[in-house]
């Protein structure tokens, strides 16, 4: 993985800029420089990338943030942003010439607002921080992402995070109300608030998920939701994947949208069954969970209508949950996916494409192919309502070249999910991880339009640099316009 | 009477915009023309017309999924997802009549660019949260792309939620994608009678606070409620206070029991209640969509206000003097409507200080074009976000082709 070179001058002046950063942010354990304590801060949740960071600000207020960045950009400083370093796409990896501001002090509820059902909070406060502050009254935040007892809400905001509710009740982008933001500049800015809908072009829609590369978010606005009623789940058991991904299908074709629905395949089953005995059936090759939620007349109708799709559609397995006790065993098998797998492999990378759904059978026979090529196991689950695939390559680390054969073997994945229509990364963002890969589905000119809006807020792409885009061009290049002047075009356009 | 441009396909769009930016002619991009009256007026000296750009060009019911060209009536999309039970979520609103044209027209393309959502926004999202992802020409006469075509995308800026809302002020649109949803089985309304505001407002707060699954939640006055094409709201002789409720058979009859209890047992007590079914409820919830009330008023001013729920009573009760003042308010109370009298400035500055007090914005939806050039149309910007307005417009337009000056004076 190529990093922008570090600039040996900014590195030679540390001591320098720890003294101001001291000043600018005074409190106790605001500014690490020691070199065994900026260890803690060497990779996010992509542990396979690390890089010692040259300094880490801990700021507590927002003019703290605003104060730090602006003197970063006087001295043209690299910054890159860090939640809670859960991420898995290496979006938080540290530069050796940067400074990592780290928001994890910023880590209040500021406002709970039940008649207008959202909460206001500091962006380090976690995701099931929210929820937890809420659910006395009975209310939610809805995205769910597997890490969700970590990860902060301002890490969400960064990596439009999803969850296995999404297509019921979205992502995050979906669900944000509004943000306070700092520019690299140091400008302050407020994006939304309690009121939807943007007044202009849809910043807030365009900040969320963009990886830490436009601003760094001080204050979250969310939406909150009153909790279901009640939930049950269906654990619904296929011969093969084909035949779950129609039950998937069908179901959807009856007009139900259910609150989750997942997918594992028969290596992630017996995987997670191993290692939390959920009950799940291990003579079957697909395992689907189906929640419904909502209230209860609602969820006990549906649980028969999607029981008799599942019949028709060829289910070996077919059980309903009888309590909450049922229901939650069912999800613990799914929930426990990646460390199940951590058990029977030293080393695992979870993938991230999104496929349209239809196209499921054909991506897990090329992947079965693969994987006999690259003589690595593969493990999938799958968020089957929205085609969100999480592929998990096996490997070793310590043996040799291993790591550079699940690179290439994730790359080709991913170029197979584009290749069927979809999409590099569901949930996980870019990062450093799939940066080089976005040429797969992108064009230069795409890339271009997109590094435009980048440079409408740091021009001098001094956030987060060399996550995202394969290629840095300069704002001043990109703004450039190449105009062919010439005749009316097309004559045989038109024209009234 | 500006000449017209029609291309028929992604190629000739391009090279008219490309044309258009070397020789910095700016040009009028139109869909159906139905919502022209939306924005600034535009003195271009060439329209180019979007109509020939027409088609779904991808429908996938069971991936919920459509794609069309950008010029494709909204009337054709309707139909096609109708034959499959499936809609746009969004509840796009019908404003041509609004806007004094004939119903139904407006193009997907057009509602995409003016983020138009109807009632159910509060619960399912704006257009904005539907679209998934476009093909475009920029202001720079290149052709690029963006989001794709599946529910669950982070691969790189969401450049959808740019597009949406931009009034084709940063790119033409040549296709969108965007994700449908089954359309509900069932359709109740539960109306209340004779609350004020602020009760009203405190009640629909009650009722999308509760496990019920509110998907509509507006409140009209009694000289609104009065006009109305729905016999049981046009007779009430007082306010109506309304709230929907929508999905599968045995759901909606059971929450909608739950949720007149809980009404009557607290926020709403003793207030009469009434139910409206299918029928009844799509009229209605139409009305609300479409502004029925403004587009039998066509000489009214008509501003939207967005602010937060709680916060709408005041605002209007801040602007009850306005000259011919009316309202209603929709998404639970934050979502204001308020017709005035259009005079030289349809009480502009009345009307920002109002929403300046509480936070939010408004937005002239319609008035005469001597009006819309006079003051500001959309919410004015603090000077941080007016700089990243201009720094994006000038990075995908740099020579302020499109649409120049539709949202804001010298963009």
């Amino acid at each position: 993985m190529k990093m922008p070179e570090p600039d040996r001058e900014v590195i030679a002046r540390k001591r320098e800029i720890v003294e101001r950063l001291r000043a600018l942010v005074p409190g106790p354990g605001g500014v690490i420089f020691d070199e065994d304590e900026l260890l803690a801060y060497e990779t996010d949740g992509l542990t396979a990338y690390r890089q010692v960071p040259m300094i880490v600000v801990l700021p507590s207020t927002t003019e703290e943030v605003s104060a730090v960045l602006a003197y970063c950009h006087a001295e043209d400083i690299k910054i890159v942003p860090r939640g809670a370093g859960t991420g898995l796409s290496g979006g938080a990896l540290p530069l050796a010439d940067g400074i990592t501001l780290g928001l994890s002090k910023l880590n209040r509820i500021l406002e709970v607002d039940y008649e207008n059902r959202c909460v206001v909070t500091q962006p380090g406060v976690t995701n099931l921080g929210i929820t937890r502050a809420v659910e006395g009254e009975g209310f939610y935040y809805a995205p769910d992402p597997s890490s969700q007892i970590a990860c902060s809400i301002g890490g969400n905001v960064a990596e439009n995070s999803g969850g296995v509710h999404c297509l019921k009740y979205g992502l995050t982008t979906n669900n944000l109300l509004g943000v306070e933001m700092v520019l690299m500049d140091g400008t302050v800015l407020r994006l939304g608030g309690k009121h939807l809908d943007a007044e202009g072009y849809d910043l807030l829609g365009v900040v969320t998920g963009s990886e830490g590369l436009l601003g760094v978010v001080t204050e979250v606005t969310v939406r909150i939701l009153r909790k279901p009623a009640s939930a049950r789940a269906l654990l619904l058991g296929f011969p093969s994947s084909e035949k779950a991904g129609d039950c998937v299908a069908a179901i959807i074709a009856d007009g139900i949208i259910p609150g989750g629905m997942e997918m594992m395949d028969r290596p992630a089953i017996h995987a997670a069954e191993e290692f939390v005995h959920a009950g799940y059936p291990l003579d079957v090759e697909a395992l689907l969970i189906v929640e419904l939620d909502g209230p209860e007349a609602e969820v006990e109708h549906l649980i028969g209508r999607v029981g008799a799709i599942a019949e028709r559609e060829g289910a070996t397995y077919n059980r309903a949950s009888q309590d909450e006790a049922e229901r939650e065993a069912f999800w613990s098998g799914r929930k426990a996916a990646f460390p199940a797998v951590g058990r029977i492999s030293p080393d695992y990378l979870c993938m991230d494409g999104t496929i349209p759904r239809g196209r499921l059978p054909e991506v897990l026979a090329r992947m079965r192919e693969m994987s006999e090529r690259y003589g690595l196991r593969v493990a999938n689950v799958f968020h089957a309502g929205d085609g969100n695939l999480h592929p998990l390559i096996l490997y070793d680390a310590n043996k040799p070249d291993e790591l550079e054969r699940t690179e290439a073997f994730g790359a080709e994945i991913l170029k197979l999910c584009v290749e069927v229509g979809g999409v590099l990364t569901g949930e996980h963002g870019v990062g450093v991880e799939k940066r080089d890969l976005m040429g797969a589905m992108f064009d230069d000119t795409d890339l271009r339009h997109q590094q435009r809006l980048k440079c409408a807020f740091d021009p001098g792409q001094l956030l987060n640099p060399g996550k995202v885009f394969p290629e840095l061009h300069r704002c001043a290049e990109l703004g450039r316009l190449h105009v062919h002047r010439g005749q009316l075009p097309f004559p045989d356009l038109p024209r009234f | 009477m500006s000449e017209s441009w029609k291309p028929t396909d992604d190629d000739q769009v391009r090279e008219a915009v490309a044309w258009a930016s070397a020789e910095a002619v700016p040009l009028e991009v139109v869909g159906a023309g139905s919502k022209r009256g939306f924005g600034r007026p535009l003195q271009c000296e060439r329209d180019l017309d979007l109509s020939g750009l027409s088609g779904v060009t991808l429908y996938e019911p069971g991936e919920l999924v459509l794609s069309a060209r950008a010029g494709t009536p909204l009337a054709e999309i309707r139909a096609a997802l109708e034959a499959e039970r499936q809609e746009l979520a969004f509840e796009p609103p019908d404003l041509s009549a609004f806007y004094g044209q004939e119903r139904g027209a407006g193009t997907i393309g057009g509602t995409v660019a003016a983020n138009l959502s109807g009632p159910r926004r509060l619960k399912a999202g704006a257009a904005r949260d539907h679209f998934l992802g476009f093909r475009a020409i920029s202001g720079r006469g290149e052709l690029f792309k963006s989001g794709g075509r599946v529910m669950k995308n982070v691969t790189g800026y969401d450049l959808s939620k740019l597009m949406a809302g931009s009034f084709g002020t940063l790119a033409v649109m040549t296709e969108v994608t965007v994700k449908v949803l089954p359309a509900p089985e069932k359709l109740r309304t539960l109306l209340l009678f004779g609350l004020d505001a602020r009760a009203a407002v405190a009640v629909l707060s009650a009722a999308l606070g509760s496990p019920h699954e509110v998907s509509g939640a507006a409140h009209l006055p009694g000289d609104v409620a009065a006009e109305s094409a729905v016999d049981h709201v046009a007779g009430a002789g007082t306010s109506v206070t309304a709230l929907r409720l929508e999905g599968h058979g045995p759901s909606v009859e059971a929450r909608c029991a739950a949720l007149r209890e809980m009404l009557a047992a607290g926020p709403a007590a003793g207030v009469a209640q009434e139910e409206l079914h299918s029928r009844r409820t799509r009229a209605l919830w139409q009305e609300v969509a479409d502004l029925a009330c403004f587009a039998a008023r066509p000489e009214l001013a008509v501003w939207r206000i967005s602010v937060a729920p709680t916060r709408g009573p005041e605002v209007a009760a801040a602007l009850a003097d306005l000259p011919e003042m009316r309202h209603y308010f929709d998404w639970g109370g934050g979502l204001l409507w308020l017709g005035t009298a259009a005079g030289e400035t349809a009480e502009e500055a009345r009307v920002r200080d109002a929403v300046a007090r509480v936070g939010g914005h408004a937005t002239l939806l319609r008035a005469p074009a001597r009006v819309r050039l006079a003051v500001p149309v959309f919410q004015p910007q603090d000077p941080a976000k007016a700089l990243l307005t201009r720094r994006i417009k000038e990075g995908f337009d740099p020579n302020g082709v499109l649409n120049p000056g539709r949202m804001v004076a010298d963009l």
